[in-house]
């Protein structure tokens, strides 16, 4: 009994129609989740923590049934997962594989830097332009001031 | 432009400013015009400016409408916890445009988003002030002739002067070259001096004001601000330093001029009034017409 052969592959079902979200920074999860709303969902989601992974060491994974996002509704996990991969799935097979990328637009989930922002006075949800990519800066839609990479606080 | 709220100065291309300015010439030659006898204008200033709210109502009233709106937030509704976006919302019931000077950056155009009728940003926070660009702009040129192929001097507070920072980016459509006198703190924002790179324009630093004089076909003299400052010892420390005097101006170009967006402080002396180089006076003048334009422009009327 011993020697009996233990598979060491973490066994996580296959889904048959669905998204998948894969190489998320396993710090980050849990963000996800929250940020995507996924609670709310009521389908079967599994969620995976501290995976191996041959590119990134350890990784996170989603596999959301029956849901499929909207590219600029998933996108905005680029801020707290850049490293997230999408694997769209249809009738067990994989239809789509892409990378996540940060949108032109990100509206509600991150805070203004600056303090004296209607913003941050009033009910009024965030709009931030995206105006640098590859260095993160977000020009606010009200007050114009840049909040940075450093200074991206998730509301 | 008709029906079309006006925040920053970057929501109008270099032609709408040109038609503006046009407009305000003709309104400079004959400002009293009952094109707006119909028309209620609400003056919102959650914050005071006596400049900027009786130069609005002038225009207004010179055209013909009527002026509703308080001059103080304690003097509204605010003062008992009303939100922003109620106080919008109510007054757009009452009038058929609204000039809104507020001491939050992104109160206008969060005004101009939830206000059904058209807003006109009289200054957000240490954000945009449109008005009184377009105003220095028309001023540039009544006094110069031209907008193209200036040397604009800008003194004092280059880091926190929201006037400064919009007319170097309005000015950017233009050829200008650009000659910055600051206090090594108050420098002019990396992303402003950007833009000017951007546009293929140039700009000098300078720390001594004393330096522009020959060159400028404008100084634009600004205000060191207290308010803006978070530290009243930092504050102390740099307000006396950009002083103009009349006997500095010895060796300027005859076509000089000495713009100040107003209130002075020291920074330019009295002597400085009787010479022909001043020009802040009448600058605070074409505010008038630039507004009325403006009003004349948004309901549609010219």
């Amino acid at each position: 009994m011993e020697n009996e052969n233990i598979r060491k592959e973490l066994v996580v079902s296959a889904i048959e129609n669905g998204t998948v979200i894969d190489h998320i920074p396993s710090k980050s999860v849990f963000r996800v989740v929250k940020m995507l709303n996924l609670e709310e969902t009521g389908t079967q989601i599994t969620i995976g923590l501290n995976l191996n992974s041959s590119k990134y060491g350890k990784k996170g994974i989603i596999k959301v049934s029956d849901v499929f996002f909207e590219k600029q509704e998933i996108n905005k996990i680029a801020l707290i997962a850049p490293t997230a991969t999408l694997i769209i799935i249809k009738n067990y097979k994989v239809i789509e594989k892409r990378h996540v990328e940060i949108p032109d637009v990100i509206r509600k989930f991150v805070k203004c830097v600056n303090p004296n922002c209607i913003t941050n006075q009033e009910n009024v949800s965030t709009l931030f332009s995206v105006i640098d990519k590859e260095d993160l800066k977000l020009q606010c839609g009200f007050c114009e001031k840049i909040t940075a990479k450093n200074n991206i606080v998730i509301l | 432009m008709k029906n079309r709220s006006l925040v920053s100065i970057n929501d109008y291309t270099k032609e709408e400013y040109i038609k503006i300015l046009d407009l305000a010439e003709e309104f400079e030659k004959q400002p009293t015009q009952k094109i707006l006898e119909d028309y209620v204008v609400a003056t919102l200033f959650f914050e005071p400016s006596t400049r900027t709210r009786l130069s609005f109502e002038s225009a207004a009233s010179r055209l013909g409408a009527k002026v509703i709106g308080f001059s103080d937030a304690s003097n509204s509704s605010v003062s008992k916890g009303e939100s922003l976006k109620d106080t919008i919302l109510t007054v757009s019931n009452y009038s058929d445009i609204i000039v809104m000077r507020h001491p939050r950056e992104g109160s206008a155009r969060f005004a101009s988003e939830v206000s059904p009728v058209p807003v006109i940003n009289a200054g957000d926070g240490g954000n945009q002030h449109p008005t009184q660009c377009l105003l220095d702009l028309f001023s540039i040129r009544k006094t110069q002739g031209k907008l193209d192929g200036l040397n604009i001097a800008f003194v004092g507070d280059l880091k926190y002067g929201r006037t400064v920072h919009s007319n170097v980016m309005a000015l950017c459509n233009f050829k200008t070259t650009f000659h910055l006198v600051s206090p090594v703190e108050l420098k002019l924002p990396s992303y402003v001096k950007m833009h000017i790179k951007s546009n293929n324009l140039s700009y000098h630093q300078y720390t001594d004001l004393n330096d522009v004089i020959a060159t400028a076909d404008i100084i634009y003299m600004t205000r060191i601000q207290k308010e803006r400052f978070s530290d009243p010892i930092e504050y102390e420390k740099v307000k006396n330093a950009y002083i103009l005097t009349a006997s500095m101006l010895e060796g300027c170009k005859e076509n000089m001029r000495v713009l100040h967006p107003l209130p002075r402080v020291n920074e330019i002396t009295e002597d400085v009034d009787s010479t022909p180089q001043a020009y802040y006076f009448q600058q605070a003048k074409n505010g008038v017409y630039v507004r009325q334009a403006l009003l004349a422009t948004i309901l549609g009327v010219k």
